[in-house]
């Protein structure tokens, strides 16, 4: 029985008890008890199902490397999956669920899948499942993927919020152990700028449970110290409860910092994600314990040697009254010291080295526990928990020699260096056989921009496992790092650590060595994802010898856990069953992040309304207020339309386009995009951008241009004005600023870097509404202050002055065919203009319009509309725009591609205007069809809808369209696939449906 | 080879499974072959059975320089669908569709090949149109998909966000049979039945340099040796640059970055695949339960198939606002893999200045669902020397301004 014992737990406040749920069953722990110490303390063994097999399962550690106590944490908008216990603090109210059984923990159906495991070895699924061919979706997918995915799907909108935070420093030091402790202190006193990451809510790690003296003082001591005088320290800043999750190009470290998952309900964000860049980071990021590959290692109470010391010291928790403890190294026997000191019972130590350990041996035998050397497990007794272990040689082949009855094991197979955070940035590992682990490479670390290293490992995450090792190698490494940020380092020596001498380990990758098939398919690798030993060698007789085929094949590391204790045991077994070095096999890739972050902290601040902040012209709340149906385009809403009661969508727009021809229109088109584009080379610059020529434009005047790209191919189109001399004003599409803005950048910056120009977006600097209609100059004048009479501001132009006291600048432009005014005030301006023309407007019925109203409007005249006509891969020639292209320029961006012999070839696509035979509208995107088929047995087609509206002006459905030939083709009619199988048909007429003269916009 | 089956399983498991032999052989380079296929990933594979399937050449040798299937062939997403707009496209992505259809049963190795379909979201005016006219498209060029209404897409995915503050879902393009497939098992089985025909896989085997005798090829370095040839196909993706620059020639390819993200798994909660474009993200539920999550490709040309994690953000950020309950869950791993962009985003399978060299690569972000149908085709080009669904993606379209740009439809090709 697992239970609380009664005088240890030096992380616990016992006067405040912590009352918590699991499975709805009530339970109370401590304060300071993680989940599964509190479990543990409750006797709570069994504590969710393995993935595959539905195995019962059991903590086997106490920390990140967990791969089995997985809950369901908190209900509704607060439910998170797949929690580990281990790393979650208790809190009050705290409400866990197990995962991954039905219909109960205890009870389990999928657990047939364990009687069954001898028919899905690794990859089985790979094999069957193939007849009959739809089976696979409708019958083996969804009970693959019901007995798969561990914890339930929360449903809700998370009810928490998140942040980000951003951190630059000298030092960066990840774990708050002795290590880091040292490592950040050293570098803190030569001055260097110091930030500690710490995952736990302690400083210390490992070393106070596991003793020594440090300075003659006892660990927990040291650490008191240390963290003391850090603190005073005004250039250090140090962290808990804030992880190092993973190290990316150019010294950028993501932090990731649990500020309320232990206080759930305090204000402020759950999480914040540090993105620091550090000059140098140093991984002092510890090692965690390997398990030992014997027959039922996965059986609830078989435990990480270390994690039963940690419950029995840290928590107060003894897992077992009988615990036998089984290793391959010197460590272990601390744990059966701890227990056997705190009065609990050791049957036996099974040591598979035939000497046995060091120092803590003799310590060991001399308080009485038995010491096999030479013995290991073959099998552990027990389903839902451990009721004993039959041992055996470990050289033999797994012959019982005795059962023991103990009600918990506690193994270590030694120990893997985190070299996670060391390796996701490229920092190269070598196998150290002595201590059997990968360690950093030290002369292949991780590089920087110009290739000198960013990241020093330091401590037991560098190999070093002795605690004076370990503290003089943090030590180097904070002085070392200090010295390459610039800083002079005191030449204080290190800490002196004092530990019992140890023996070396012996590697055990199978125990007993010669464990047949049926132990070996109850040894588990990868306790998570069901992976045991057999199917690792399964893999590599089937050929999958990379490792990377291996894990993939097998599963092996793929879990929750990503391997941290399963990689090294699998790569091993792997080695073994190649006959291969273990460096020759190698490792999978360490890859961000070092333990699961919550996609909430990755997102950040930036949800709902500011996901993407809404750009508002200053006239958006008229909109609002005056029922807009909204239309995003861009980081934009423009109105659409501007229903009222009882009218459709379609209603309100052929209203506006009506009153707009008959009367007067009103458009706020202050989401244009605007750049000025000044300087002596200005000139020279847009002859290169545009199509046509703008040097040559007089100051005062207007003129259409059309942008391609390098490809040649239409960009973007929009009216420039000559403001002075040496600056111009260039109009581009709504969606369009920002790119072009951004084009013009690159290329002046890039490749024409010694013309003087300047250019600056004000999109947002002005207001621009367009007074458009037969009684547009009547409005105005009735505004009064500026002359906008037909002599002095002539189509295409454009005149400063003030409107109704207001300053503007009015372009005489239009795109809608009407006499049409743009009047750009400062954006402070645009709502006391707009409501100016509105008041003054009412006599001639003024109708504010929206984009669908301007949409109509263009098509009825036959202008193009960037992405409706243009799709990236049309050139101005396919739109009939050759009028807009210079033949005088030798250059500009995409003349050299449009001379490409596609881009010339008489058969392409061009525009041409269609009208439907029955008046009806034809579909948005239809296709016009050909005879018979391409050589692929696709329909042929010879054009293709590019805008499509009902005309109110006309009365009926009226296209814009690409068409083979089809400017050649005039009253020629065409079939039009719709979806639904029917065909419209259309005939080719000429693109510009009314007021062909442009009588209209000439007044 | 042993058949695999159920019966097979239950034969081997009476004896531990003792009986499997390799899946595919590790044979020694011979000194020459009538093909060498440069790169063992999903595309080079295809290639090679299809040429012994097909054309019966089986004097072929596969050369990868790491382990089979471990470039973007086992990275990638797994989104397979052919709803594309243009011609060409839409021709050799429904031919890869359709073949993936009987892949499993064709091989003998099951790739789970899940037609669970796949929406691609409508979330501006502007999309909506560009789907109706895919939608269009397709319909004449025999891909079956639909443009549905938002209230279908809710109704497909329940845990979809339809009025997101920022962009509402406005419809879809629905394609009910595209899917995912577990892409190793594609690399595994294709390896297997090459081996199977008595084509060598070499893994560990990189070629360094590629012999010429003027005009033609006459075979390849390798650092297992020099190996001759009549016909040399390359198949390297994020490489290709690399490798025709070794034979020769230029291709008009860059290499970037492209990341990819998986949540911890959980019960099943999303049974077709979400792509919205205009928030630049993407996502479906593995058979493990894990969220299969990728965005963007980096804005900056690299080879080191690691990304930065501004794009991670992004696309997180874009598919909370999608799926708002995904913010409760946590990222396992993020991953990146070098992909092979040409200047229109479509791919390139054709001829080379050099008589004998085949190039297929280009496929950018999007080519695991091409696998099958680029195989074929590319198999056609090397046997007969023309192949109708390469025909369109020749080499020489660059140079006439001949572009297959899909971007059109969709901001985002996977
Ligand atoms: C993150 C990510 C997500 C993606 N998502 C999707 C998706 O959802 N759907 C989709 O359809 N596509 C997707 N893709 C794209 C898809 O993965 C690729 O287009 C496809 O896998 C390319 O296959 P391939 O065989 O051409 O290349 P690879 O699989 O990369 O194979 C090329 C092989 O060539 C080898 N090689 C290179 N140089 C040499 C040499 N000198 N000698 C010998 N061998 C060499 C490499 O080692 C490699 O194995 C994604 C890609 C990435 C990176």
């Amino acid at each position: 029985m697992s239970t609380r014992l009664a005088h240890t737990g030096r992380l616990l406040t016992k006067a405040r008890q912590i009352a918590f749920t699991f499975n709805g069953k009530h339970l109370t722990g401590f304060e300071g008890d993680t989940l599964a110490s509190a479990l543990l303390a409750n006797d709570q063994m069994l504590v969710g199902r393995s993935f595959k097999y539905h195995r019962p399962r059991g903590i086997i550690a106490s920390g990140a490397e967990e791969p089995n106590a997985l809950v369901g944490l908190g209900t509704g908008a607060s439910f998170e999956p797949n929690q580990r216990a281990t790393t979650t603090a208790l809190f009050d109210g705290l409400a866990a669920a197990s995962q991954n059984h039905w219909p109960s923990l205890d009870f389990d159906v999928g657990a047939i899948n364990n009687r069954l495991a001898r028919f899905f070895p690794a990859g089985f699924y790979y094999k069957t499942f193939m007849a009959p061919r739809a089976a696979w979706k409708h019958l083996f997918e969804p009970i693959v993927r019901h007995s798969a995915g561990l914890g339930k799907a929360p449903r809700d909108r998370d009810a928490d919020t998140y942040e980000h935070f951003y951190a630059f420093t000298d030092v960066l030091v990840i774990g708050g152990g002795v290590a880091g402790l040292q490592a950040a202190l050293a570098a803190g006193r030569a001055g260097a700028q110091v930030l500690l990451l710490e995952q736990t809510p302690h400083y210390g790690g490992r070393a106070p449970v596991d003793g020594g003296k440090i300075n003659d003082l006892p660990v927990d001591k040291f650490v008191e110290q240390i963290v003391a005088e850090l603190e005073t320290m005004p250039n250090v800043t140090l962290r808990l409860r804030c992880m190092g999750a993973g190290v990316y190009d150019h010294g950028y470290v993501l932090g990731y910092e649990q500020l309320s998952d232990h206080t759930p309900g305090i204000p402020g964000p759950r999480h914040r994600l540090w993105k620091i860049r550090a000059k140098q980071v140093i991984t002092a990021t510890g090692a965690i314990e390997r398990p030992l590959s014997f027959a039922g290692n996965d059986v609830p109470g078989v435990m990480l040697a270390a994690s039963v010391r940690d419950y029995a010291v840290n928590y107060g928790v003894s897992v077992g009254d009988r615990t036998v403890v089984v290793t391959n190294n010197d460590d272990a026997y601390r744990t059966a010291i701890t227990l056997k000191t705190l009065g609990l019972e050791v049957p036996v130590i099974l040591d598979a080295r035939t000497k046995g350990g060091g120092d803590l041996m003799v310590q060991a035998r001399a308080l009485g526990v038995r010491v096999e050397t030479g013995k290991g497990i073959a099998k552990v007794l027990g389903t839902k928990r451990v009721t004993g272990v039959a041992i055996c040689t470990q050289a033999g082949e797994g012959a019982v020699l005795e059962e023991i009855a103990c009600d918990a094991v506690a193994m270590s197979g030694g120990w893997s260096p985190v070299v996670h955070l060391w390796s996701h940035c490229g920092g190269k590992l070598i196998w150290d056989a002595a201590q059997a682990m990968f360690r950093p490479d030290v002369d292949k670390a991780p590089t920087g921009a110009s290739g000198e290293a960013f990241v020093l490992a330091a401590g037991t995450a560098n190999g070093a496992l002795s605690l004076g090792a370990v503290l003089s190698d943090a030590d180097a490494a904070g002085k070392a790092a200090a010295t390459a940020t610039g800083h002079k380092p005191k030449s204080d020596s290190a800490p002196q650590g004092e530990t019992p001498a140890e023996a070396l380990i012996e590697p055990v990758w199978m125990m007993p060595q010669g464990a047949g098939v049926k132990l070996r398919m109850k040894s588990w690798l990868d306790f998570q994802n069901d992976v045991k030993v057999s199917d690792v060698q399964l893999a590599a007789q089937e050929g999958y010898e990379s490792v990377e085929h291996t894990k993939r094949y097998t599963t092996l590391g793929m879990a929750t856990d990503q391997g941290k204790l399963s990689n090294i045991n699998g790569l091993a077994t792997l080695a073994r069953a190649l006959n291969a070095d273990i460096p020759a096999v190698g490792t999978t890739t360490f890859r961000p992040p070092y333990t699961p972050i919550s996609m909430g902290a990755i997102a950040g601040e930036a949800r709902g309304e500011i996901f993407q902040p809404l750009r508002r012209s200053p006239m958006h709340a008229w909109h609002e207020e005056n029922g807009a149906y909204w239309e995003p385009v861009g980081h934009w809403r423009r109105p659409y339309c501007y229903p009222r009661s009882g009218e459709t969508h379609a209603d309100a727009v052929a209203r506006e386009v009506n009153q707009t021809r008959a009367s007067l229109g009103l458009l706020d088109a202050s989401t244009l995009g605007k750049i000025i584009v000044k300087g002596p080379d200005a000139g020279r610059f847009l002859d290169m951008l545009y199509t046509n020529m703008m040097s040559t434009l007089a100051v005062g005047k207007c003129r259409y241009g059309l942008m391609c790209s390098e490809n040649g191919f239409l960009s973007d189109d929009g009216v420039v004005a000559r403001i002075d001399d040496d600056t111009w004003l260039c109009h581009t599409t709504t969606g369009g600023a920002d790119r072009i803005h951004a084009h013009m950048e690159e290329w002046l910056q890039t490749e024409w870097w010694d013309w003087q120009v300047y250019t600056a977006n004000v999109t947002e600097q002005y207001a621009q509404i367009a007074v458009v209609g037969p009684n547009g100059r009547k409005l105005l004048e009735k505004l009064g202050g500026m002359d906008v009479s037909r002599e002095t501001l002539p189509f295409m132009t454009w005149a400063d002055g003030a409107l109704a006291g207001i300053g503007c600048r009015i372009y005489r432009i239009s795109f809608s065919g009407e006499l049409s005014y743009e009047i750009a005030v400062p954006a402070s301006q645009g709502r006391a203009l707009w409501d100016k023309l509105l008041a003054a407007g009412q006599e001639f019925g003024i109708t504010p319009y929206g984009t669908e109203a301007l949409h109509v409007m263009r098509a009825e005249k036959g202008f193009i509309m960037i992405g409706d006509e243009t799709d990236g891969t049309v050139i101005p020639q396919d739109l009939g725009l050759n009028w807009a292209i210079s033949k005088k320029k030798s250059d500009y961006l995409g003349k050299r591609a449009q001379e490409r012999s596609h881009m010339a070839d008489p058969n392409r696509w061009k525009l041409v205007g269609l009208e439907t035979v029955d008046g009806s509208v034809l579909p948005d995107g239809a296709y016009a069809v050909a005879e018979g088929v391409n050589d692929n047995g696709q329909k042929a087609t010879q054009g293709r809808v590019t805008s499509t509206y009902h005309s109110p002006t006309l009365g009926k459905g009226i296209a814009m369209g690409l068409v083979l030939h089809g400017p050649d083709r005039m009253g020629e009619v065409l079939d039009f696939p719709r979806i639904d199988g029917s065909v419209a048909q259309a005939r080719i007429v000429d693109p510009v449906f009314f007021d062909k003269d442009g009588e209209k916009q000439n007044v | 080879m042993k058949r695999y089956s159920a019966f097979a399983i239950a034969r081997e498991a009476a004896r531990y499974h003792s009986g499997w032999g390799r899946a595919w052989a590790a044979p020694q380079p011979k000194a020459k072959y009538d093909a060498i296929i440069v790169g063992a990933g999903g595309h080079g594979l295809a290639t090679a059975y299809y040429l012994g399937k097909n054309f019966g050449i089986t004097n072929v040798a596969v050369l990868e320089k790491g382990w089979l299937g471990g470039g973007n062939t086992g990275r990638n997403t797994t989104i397979i669908r052919s709803n594309y707009l243009q011609d060409a496209s839409a021709a050799i992505y429904e031919k890869a569709r359709s073949l993936y259809e009987t892949m499993s049963q064709d091989l003998n190795y099951n790739v789970m090949f899940s037609p669970r379909g796949v929406i691609m979201l409508a979330q501006t005016h502007h999309e909506v149109r560009g789907y109706q006219r895919t939608a269009h498209a397709n319909a004449l060029q025999g891909v079956e998909t639909q443009y549905i209404g938002p209230d279908k897409v809710k109704e497909l995915v329940p845990i979809i966000n339809i009025d997101g503050p920022r962009y509402p879902v406005l419809g879809g393009l629905w394609q009910p049979r595209g899917g995912t497939a577990r892409h190793d098992a594609v690399a595994w089985g294709y390896a297997r039945a090459c081996s199977d025909m008595g084509m060598d896989i070499i893994q560990q085997c990189e070629v360094t340099g590629v012999r010429r005798d003027g005009d033609r090829v006459i075979g390849v370095d390798t650092t297992k040796g020099a190996i001759d040839c009549d016909k040399l196909g390359l198949v390297v993706a994020g490489h290709s640059g690399v490798l025709a620059e070794k034979a020769g020639f230029r291709l008009p390819i860059e290499s970037l970055a492209l990341q990819a993200l998986v949540s911890e798994p959980i019960k099943p909660c999303m049974d077709v695949v979400v792509m919205a474009n205009t928030v630049h993200g993407y996502m479906s539920q593995s058979d493990k339960g894990e969220m299969v999550i990728g965005g963007g490709t980096d804005g900056f040309n690299n080879y080191t198939q690691r990304g930065s994690f501004h794009h991670v953000e992004e696309t997180v950020r874009a598919l909370i606002e999608t799926f708002p309950m995904i913010s409760r869950l946590k990222m396992l791993r993020q991953w990146g893999g070098i992909v092979d962009m040409t200047g229109d985003r479509s791919p390139i399978l054709s001829k080379t200045p050099v008589d004998g060299i085949f190039v297929n690569c280009g496929w950018g972000t999007g080519g695991f669902k091409a696998i099958p149908g680029s195989g074929w085709a590319m198999a056609e080009l090397m046997a007969k020397g023309h192949s109708p669904l390469a025909a369109e993606f020749s080499l020489n379209r660059f140079a006439e301004g001949r572009f297959i740009d899909e971007s059109v439809a969709a901001g985002v090709a996977h």
